[in-house]
C-alpha cells in the first residue's frame, strides 16, 4: 500500500470527526448557555444544580467520563450505543467549560447596563435577552474558538470506545501497514486541517456577530 | 488480587473500600506522569518560547508553526505516534516515558504561549530602560523580564497543571498502569466497571479541586509588581 491508499479509510474516519465533534459542539453550546445563565441566576437550586454539574464534569478526565458511560452505566441497565455515548460525553464536557465562558461574559457587563434596564422597567427576562446576552456573545466567541478546538482534539477519545473515528481508522491502518510515521503523519495533518477549519468558522461568526447591531432592531417594538 | 491486594465484592461499598490500596498505586503513577510531563513542558516551553523571539526569521516562524500544529493536534495521536514511531528510530523508552514525553510535548506548546504572553506583557520601557543602563541579554532576562513575568504566568502555568492532571489517563492506551488502567483491569477481572471507574472519577474530583484552590491561593499571594530572584 502506498500512502495514497491510506486517504481514503483516514477521510472515511475523519467524516465521523468532524460529525462527532460538530454535534457536541452544538449540543454543548445549548448546554453551555442553560447552565451558564443558570449559574449566574438568583434561584438558590437551578444555580446549584449547574454549578454540580460544572464541577463534576471539569473536575474529571474525558477518559473516565467516557469509559464510565460506556462501560459502567449499562451496568445499572442504562446503555447507549458507542456513537451516541461519545456525543454525549463530549458535549456534557463541552457545556460544563462553556458555562464558565458564559458566566464569565454575562458578569463582565458594565451594571450601569442592568441598571438601566431597570429604570426603563424592562423583565428579568428582557434584559437577559437583549441587554446582557448581546453584548455578552462577543466577548465569549475568543474563548468558544479555543473549546471548539479542544472539543475537536478531544473527539479522538472516542475511538476507544469503538467509534470508527479518524484515530480508531489510523489504528486500524497500522496495524495493517505497519507503516506508523506514515499514517500518524497523515493523522496529524488530518486533525490540524480540520482544526484550521473550525478556527476559521468560529472567526467568521465573531466577525459577523462584532459587525451585527449591538442590541437587536426587535428590542423598542 | 492485584498487588497483594484480594478484593472483596460482597457490597459495592467493601467492594471500593478494598480496592483503594491498587487505585493508590495507580495514583502514584497518575501523578508521576504529571509531575515528569509537567517539568518537561516547563522547560521546553521556555526553549520554544526563548526561539520564537528570535531574530532569525526561519527559526521563529519554524518554532510558530510547530507550536501551532501540537496545539491543534489531539495528544492520544500524539502519543501513538511516539509510542510506534520512536522505536523505529532506534529510540526505546518505556511506555511511561513516551507518555510523560507525549504530555509534556502537547503542553510545551501551552506554556510556551503562557511565556510568550508573559515577556510581552513586560512594558517596553522597561527594555528600553535596560538598554540604557548597558544590561547584557542575560541581565535583562533574569533581572528585569523574568521576576515581573512570574506573577502574569503562574495562574496560567497552574491551570495547564490542572489539566495535564487529568490527561493523564490517556497513557493507560499504551499500557502504562496508571489508576484508570488499573480501573480496568479490575473491571476486567470483575465484571464490574460501575464501582472501579467511580472511584477513579471521586479520587480526580477533591484532586483537581484542591489543585484550583491552591492555585487561586497562590496567584492572591503572589506580589503583583514582581518577585526579585536573587
Amino acid at each position: 500500500m502506498t500512502w495514497t491508499q491510506y486517504l481514503m479509510p483516514l477521510l472515511k474516519g475523519a467524516q465521523v470527526t468532524v460529525t462527532i465533534s460538530l454535534a457536541s459542539i452544538a449540543i454543548g453550546a445549548v448546554l453551555a448557555f442553560a447552565a451558564g445563565i443558570a449559574r449566574t441566576s438568583s434561584n438558590r437550586f437551578l444555580s446549584g444544580i449547574a454549578f454540580a454539574y460544572i464541577v463534576l464534569f471539569r473536575g474529571t478526565p474525558l477518559l473516565v467520563q467516557l469509559f464510565w458511560f460506556y462501560y459502567a452505566l449499562p451496568l445499572i441497565g442504562i446503555s447507549f450505543d458507542p456513537v451516541t455515548t461519545g456525543i454525549m460525553v463530549l458535549s456534557l464536557l463541552t457545556g460544563a467549560f462553556g458555562a464558565e465562558v458564559v458566566r464569565g461574559a454575562l458578569l463582565s457587563v458594565p451594571p450601569s447596563q442592568l441598571e438601566a434596564a431597570r429604570a426603563l422597567n424592562f423583565s428579568k427576562t428582557y434584559t437577559l435577552w437583549h441587554i446582557s446576552m448581546p453584548q455578552a456573545v462577543i466577548e465569549m466567541m475568543p474563548a468558544f474558538g479555543n473549546l471548539a478546538i479542544q472539543n475537536l482534539k478531544d473527539t479522538a477519545l472516542v475511538s476507544l470506545i469503538s467509534i470508527a473515528d479518524l484515530t480508531f481508522q489510523a489504528q486500524s491502518l497500522r496495524n495493517i501497514t505497519l507503516d506508523s510515521a506514515t499514517v500518524y503523519t497523515l493523522t496529524l495533518i488530518g486533525y490540524f486541517l480540520i482544526a484550521l477549519c473550525l478556527m476559521f468558522a468560529m472567526r467568521f461568526i465573531e466577525m459577523k456577530l462584532r459587525r451585527g447591531p449591538a442590541f437587536p432592531r426587535s428590542a423598542h417594538s | 488480587m492485584m498487588y497483594g491486594y484480594a478484593w472483596d465484592t460482597s457490597t459495592p461499598l467493601t467492594f471500593a473500600l478494598s480496592i483503594l490500596p491498587i487505585l493508590g498505586i495507580g495514583l502514584m503513577v497518575t501523578l508521576k506522569a504529571a509531575a515528569v510531563g509537567y517539568a518537561i513542558a516547563l522547560v521546553f516551553g521556555l526553549v520554544l518560547a526563548l526561539l520564537r523571539r528570535s531574530r532569525i526569521k526561519a527559526i521563529s516562524w519554524t518554532v510558530a508553526c510547530f507550536t501551532e500544529f501540537v496545539r491543534d493536534t489531539p495528544l492520544l495521536v500524539q502519543l501513538f505516534f511516539l509510542y510506534y514511531v520512536l522505536p523505529e528510530f532506534g529510540i526505546i523508552l518505556p511506555a511511561f516515558m513516551t507518555g510523560a514525553l507525549a504530555l509534556g510535548l502537547q503542553y510545551s506548546a501551552y506554556t510556551s504561549e503562557v511565556y510568550r504572553g508573559g515577556i510581552n506583557a513586560v512594558p517596553r520601557g522597561q527594555w528600553e530602560a535596560a538598554t540604557a543602563l548597558n544590561l547584557s541579554r542575560l541581565q535583562t532576562y533574569r533581572d528585569i523580564v523574568v521576576p515581573q513575568m512570574i506573577p502574569r504566568i503562574v495562574p496560567a502555568l497552574g491551570n495547564y497543571l490542572v489539566s495535564m492532571l487529568k490527561e493523564t489517563p490517556v497513557l493507560s492506551v499504551v499500557t502504562v498502569l496508571d489508576m484508570l488502567g488499573l480501573a480496568n483491569m479490575i473491571g476486567e477481572r470483575t465484571f464490574d466497571y460501575l464501582v472501579p471507574l467511580s472511584m477513579v472519577g471521586l479520587i480526580f474530583l477533591p484532586m483537581t479541586l484542591i489543585c484550583s484552590a491552591l492555585i487561586f491561593a497562590i496567584e492572591r499571594a503572589l506580589p503583583k509588581s514582581g518577585i526579585p530572584l536573587r
